[in-house]
């Protein structure tokens, strides 16, 4: 009978090999990804980089010409003190002012959920509706910022996206409006300290002062770590509000690696040169993420490596 | 029963406080509590006002949206700006497109995120631990350095002027998204999957009908930023997309802007209405998100 043949004959397979077939197959979607969408694309990359190329009538071989006109490219530096700038101011103060936020809102507050939602809708919403709201709320004679300037006896309040000097801390507010996602964030890594940390230290005197700086904060730097990371990373891709809200101007105050990438590769068809401001930007991001993930062995503290 | 020395005098300064002391502590954390409210609202106004103004400014007559110092309800509201303003340009069509676009892409990175991650939190496979590796690195790489080549891969394709680039990728997972439903999946005890395994069930349905079920959770938060990205995604619209009735809301609206920059009115209407849905939708899924950020979020 066939039925008992099938009983007698061993798998096919061992549970090991059936496991790693299994195991392919469940991330083929993501290999598919990686090798064609991400390496591939990488390499590729890279030898479009070596080219000056428009992509539609032929590719010229040029080697690292390319990059060295990066370097000698006035723009170019032009476009990493733009972005160096507002990376390090909006990260640090996104942190702090998420965290301050945060802070507040753990103190037992009535109505948490209402305070919750009012500052943390701002940063949900994004991209280019937001940026004409604030290319108004910045606007120099009848925005909302401005009145508010007014109102409070500043009679020559900044001309912001008009101004060289202001159109960057322009886009650092509009930044810091968005703080309310990594306001969430801290306040589930706050509520996540456990109370019998606290208890003990109060029984040994330690006052609110300590508790923050001894608990509270140490407890919170694996939070802190991975959202200041994240931000990084995002900061140094700024494009959205660049693009939208002032073109890269006034003078080039606002001109972002990334939007000036844009503008070499699909505005004046040199692939072979976007491809190039692509590779540094991602050294630059590599550089900073490697040093941050460095410093955190000295200022992030984890649970389980208490006892090293 | 004897405390120790050094006790017994504290619990004696305890006591012995005069009333004034106990004012004076009182008063010292209610007017703490008053600092708390107060700067609590404050921000909040700063954070609140940017939306009402738009929405006060949308509503206005021309000649009063550019009145200093602002009027902030007119005399009388001016809904037809936004009836006006929609039919400028084909909005609808640049919803429908938005929707349909967002909707396949939610699906798509929820079912391949989960099946990879289920791969990468339970299955044992040769190579594994060094393939999860390489995910988490690419969690780095900025997306514009394989830009040109996408656009390039995408031309010759000739998918360009198709939602196809906007679609196939988010279908092929996310790194990120993997990240954190793997985290997740690593919570849920293995035990369960032990005992169907005994019982014979294979890897499909332990994943369909053990794990998927167990991390609602999750996968609504990363169904809600899905949602969240896609429909505010501009860049890859903006390159892939160049035909008007092709257009997305996000580079719609960005057309609108530069055909009507001067209309504060205008433009302000048509922001409101590429904001609502994402408003609505995160108003109404908030318990949803943040108890999903708990879970997610922190360990990350």
């Amino acid at each position: 009978m066939p039925g008992d043949q099938v009983l007698i004959r061993r798998p096919l397979l061992t549970l090991r090999q059936r496991d790693n077939i299994a195991g392919y197959l469940f991330v083929l979607p993501w290999l598919i990804q990686f090798v064609v969408l991400i390496a591939g694309a990488m390499i590729f990359s890279f030898v479009i980089s070596l080219q000056e190329t428009d992509l539609l009538t032929g590719f010229e071989w040029v080697g690292l010409e390319n990059y060295r006109n990066v370097f000698k490219d006035a723009f170019f530096w032009k476009s990493l003190r733009v972005t160096a700038y507002y990376t390090f101011l909006v990260v640090p103060l996104g942190v702090a002012l998420a965290l301050t936020i945060a802070l507040i809102l753990n103190q037992k507050v009535a109505l948490l959920s209402f305070w919750r939602l009012v500052y943390y809708l701002p940063s949900v919403v994004a991209g280019v509706a937001v940026a004409i709201l604030w290319s108004w709320v910045l606007n120099p004679r009848f925005g909302l910022l401005n009145a508010g300037l007014r109102a409070i006896g500043i009679q020559n309040p900044p001309r912001w996206l008009y101004s060289q000097t202001w159109a960057v801390p322009g886009f650092i507010m509009m930044g810091l409006w968005g703080a309310g996602g990594a306001m969430l964030l801290y306040l589930a890594g706050l509520q996540g300290i456990p109370t019998p940390l606290y208890e003990a230290a109060e029984i040994d005197g330690a006052n609110r002062w300590h508790r923050f700086w001894r608990i509270t904060i140490p407890m919170l730097t694996p939070t802190i770590f991975f959202n200041m990371l994240m931000s990084i990373i995002g900061s140094w891709q700024v494009f959205t509000q660049a693009y939208i809200m002032t073109g890269g101007g006034p003078n080039n105050a606002t001109l972002t690696m990334v939007l000036y990438l844009y503008r070499k590769g699909f505005e004046h068809l040199r692939f072979g040169y976007a491809s190039a401001l692509a590779w540094l930007l991602f050294f630059i991001i590599l550089v900073f993420t490697m040093m941050i993930v460095r410093s955190s062995q000295s200022w992030v503290y984890y649970e389980g490596e208490l006892k090293k | 029963m004897s405390l120790p020395t050094h006790m017994q005098a504290k619990v004696q300064e305890r006591v012995g406080t005069t009333d004034w002391q106990v004012i004076a502590w009182q008063a010292a954390r209610i007017s703490g509590k008053v600092i708390a409210y107060a700067v609590l609202s404050l921000g909040a106004f700063v954070f609140a006002i940017p939306f009402l103004w738009m929405l006060s400014t949308s509503l206005k007559p021309e000649a009063l949206a550019y009145n200093v110092p602002i009027i902030w309800i007119p005399p009388k509201l001016r809904f037809s700006t936004y009836v006006e303003a929609w039919k400028l340009l084909p909005f609808a069509k640049f919803y429908r497109n938005t929707i349909f676009i967002t909707l396949v892409n939610i699906i798509g990175l929820v079912l391949s995120s989960s099946l990879v991650a289920f791969a990468f939190a339970r299955i044992r496979f040769w190579g594994r631990d060094v393939l999860f590796l390489i995910l988490l690195s690419t969690m780095m790489l900025p997306s514009q350095v394989t830009l040109i080549p996408l656009y390039l891969f995408w031309t010759q394709l000739k998918a360009v002027n198709t939602f196809w680039p906007l679609i196939v990728p988010q279908w092929l997972t996310n790194a990120y998204n993997v990240f954190l439903l793997r985290q997740y999946f690593l919570t849920i005890s293995p035990e369960m999957d032990d005992a169907a395994r005994i019982d014979g069930a294979g890897w499909l349905r332990i994943y369909s009908q053990i794990i998927m079920p167990m991390s609602r959770p999750a996968l609504g938060v990363i169904a809600i930023q899905a949602f969240a990205w896609n429909w505010n995604n501009f860049l890859g619209p903006l390159i892939y997309l160049n035909e008007t009735p092709k257009f997305t809301v996000a580079i719609g609206l960005r057309l609108f802007q530069t055909q009507q920059s001067q209309k504060m009115p205008e433009t302000m209407a048509m922001s409101i209405a590429a904001l609502v849905p994402v408003l609505i939708v995160f108003f109404f899924a908030q318990r949803y998100f943040i108890q999903g950020i708990v879970i997610t979020g922190v360990k990350g």
